[in-house]
């Protein structure tokens, strides 16, 4: 143990110093902004708080009090897993098949991929207001086109059982940036698979079946996992459009939340409930990501 | 070979076939544009209906069946929501924070995304991997702390709780950039090493400069996030004088009677749409480029 080995440890350190020098802001960031929140977040979770007064220990009461008796939260869980599982997909669908149109060796298509695009990178606030003009029960543009063919109207925001398709509807109209990562995947797709595949006789859907999706698997995951997480915390356009309603048809976790905190100033509760929405993201991305060994191919680069 | 095989193959179909191929080759085309012409139609629809229902005076906007092209045409209700409610304001102080912090991530984001992606120091790797895992966490769970905390501070109904956490980094930038940082060769670095240069210069000198794609998509993505964000707002800001444009519209809104009210908030939708639209279309390349780097070909 000479010199050597100190000399050693002593670059090291001056290697770790500079690069946490680098590296502070985020590091402050995390114990600051994300850390000390979280253990806090616990904390309260475990008290009874409504700001004014300190908060009060009262052990798992919230977390017993959601999963027990809070019929209202079933309802609110309800809505979310419907609109995540429902959602999701449908989002990602449409976005892939967009993405397959846009990759066609068509013209005018700087065109149409901003078209399909520009909705995502709206103002949910601008878009919510478009789309309550949309879907006005009389004079939105659905309606009075419907109207004017003599058919009957539709109701969405204010019909219960409309309500959440119709922000559906919303969610896939703004899908521009899963459909970005789609095309680059699609660009990816090297030719010689789609080659090989008409040597072997496969018709358009089966190369599409069997070479597009498959090769596009690791972007398909990706999309999925942050529209998951996305999915999960869904706050601004229902909470503008539907405030919950009808009949509490669109009240949707982040919603339910919010409401609990900063209108009932149920900080407790809420913080419980902030835990419990950590706790279903986490397992949701870890489950996703356990299943991708099973169905993501990532050998794109062998071949 | 399977390449050329295939290639003969088609060619020889083609050969075959002439008339039937090019026939059907029209059919598929066509089916195509009407299809994609279609779709795009819908998409845009919403955004035309905005423009559209703007410039529409009340008779025009409850008309069925719809019109698409107002005549006469009515500006007027641009003017309108100006008196109605103080909209360039609401229009400054989105500005007022949308700026700042878009300056934040920068400067915070180019330092540690330097510091994961080209210094060697233990312990880097694993920092890296947890800074990537916060963006699983829920905003909901830091939401109420944080408020509390800034409470304390006596920082609600003022700016600083949307911009100091910019200039303590954020995930997704890192990562960004991180990945941008890496594609830069190491030779010019070590070569400027070699000269005595510190990292810190290394940085200023050599891997921004290289960087402004990278760094403009950052810039453009969080000005706009904070152009957008609603949430933020909606818990700091209850002063109507501190309102930004994503809040003044919900005032808007209630300064007119709701059955009068929509050709008003199509043009006040329409303001706060179009910097967003420019700003894409003067970005267009490096927002694509932006988004497919985060995709998954880090």
């Amino acid at each position: 143990m000479g010199g050597a080995a100190k000399r050693r440890g002593r670059k090291q350190l001056a290697a770790l110093g500079q690069g946490l020098l680098f590296a502070s802001p985020w590091v402050l960031g995390f114990l600051a902004f994300t850390a000390y929140p979280m253990v806090a977040s616990l904390y309260y979770s475990l008290t009874s708080y409504d700001v004014l007064r300190p908060p009060r220990f009262i052990g798992l009461e919230n977390f017993r009090f959601m999963l027990f008796s809070d019929s209202l939260f079933r309802i609110v869980l309800g809505n979310t897993v419907w609109f995540v599982v429902v959602g999701v997909p449908s989002g990602l669908v449409i976005a892939f098949l967009l993405a397959n149109l846009l990759n066609t060796d068509m013209k005018a298509r700087p065109v149409f991929r901003t078209i399909f695009y520009l909705p995502a990178i709206l103002p949910a606030v601008a878009s919510a207001e478009v789309w309550r003009w949309v879907y006005n029960p009389r004079y939105g543009l659905i309606n009075s086109v419907l109207k004017s063919w003599g058919l009957a109207t539709i109701p969405w925001l204010s019909s219960p059982a409309l309500a959440k398709p119709s922000l559906v509807i919303i969610h896939c109209w703004a899908q521009g940036t899963a459909i970005v990562i789609f095309l680059a995947a699609l660009q990816d797709v090297p030719r010689t698979l789609y080659d090989a595949a008409v040597v072997d006789g496969a018709n358009g859907w089966n190369r599409f079946w069997h070479v597009t999706v498959p090769m596009c698997t690791p972007s398909i995951l990706f999309v999925a996992i942050t529209g998951l997480i996305g999915m999960f915390q869904y706050f601004t356009l229902g909470w503008l459009l539907t405030q919950g309603g009808p009949n509490n048809a669109t009240e949707f976790y982040s919603m339910y939340l919010y409401r609990n905190a900063f209108r009932y100033f149920k900080m407790g509760y809420a913080s419980a409930l902030a835990w419990g929405l950590f706790v279903i993201v986490v397992s949701c991305t870890i489950a996703l990501m356990r299943s991708s060994a099973r169905w993501v191919y990532y050998g794109g680069e062998a071949l | 070979m399977a390449q050329v095989l295939a290639r003969e193959l088609r060619v020889g179909r083609r050969a075959a076939h002439t008339r039937a191929y090019l026939i059907r080759r029209i059919i598929s085309r066509t089916a195509l544009y009407v299809f994609v012409t279609l779709m795009s139609l819908v998409f845009a629809a919403p955004l035309l209906w905005m423009l559209s229902t703007s410039l529409k005076d009340d008779p025009q906007v409850y008309r069925v069946p719809p019109i698409w092209i107002p005549h006469p045409i009515r500006p007027a209700n641009y003017v309108e929501i100006f008196t109605r409610r103080p909209m360039g304001m609401y229009f400054l102080n989105t500005l007022r924070y949308a700026l700042p912090t878009a300056a934040g991530v920068l400067i915070s984001c180019s330092l540690v995304a330097y510091s994961f992606a080209r210094l060697r120091w233990p312990g880097r790797d694993a920092l890296f991997f947890l800074c990537l895992a916060t963006m699983m966490i829920p905003y909901q769970v830091t939401m109420i702390p944080l408020y509390i905390t800034f409470k304390t501070l006596g920082w609600i109904n003022t700016y600083l709780p949307l911009v100091v956490p910019a200039f303590f980094g954020n995930a997704y930038y890192i990562f960004l950039l991180r990945q941008f940082f890496a594609t830069i060769p190491e030779e010019l670095s070590d070569a400027a090493r070699v000269d005595g240069c510190s990292e810190g210069r290394i940085l200023l000198r050599i891997i921004l400069p290289l960087s402004k794609p990278a760094l403009a998509v950052v810039g453009l993505f969080q000005f706009m996030g904070a152009w957008n964000d609603y949430l933020g707002p909606l818990i700091y800001l209850s002063r109507e004088d501190m309102f930004p444009l994503a809040l003044g519209l919900q005032s808007l809104r209630a300064s007119f009677q709701e059955k009068l009210v929509w050709p008003y908030m199509m043009a006040a939708s329409t303001m706060m749409i179009l910097p967003v639209i420019i700003i894409f279309f003067l970005a267009q390349r490096s927002f694509i480029e932006g988004i497919t780097v985060t995709g998954l070909k880090g």
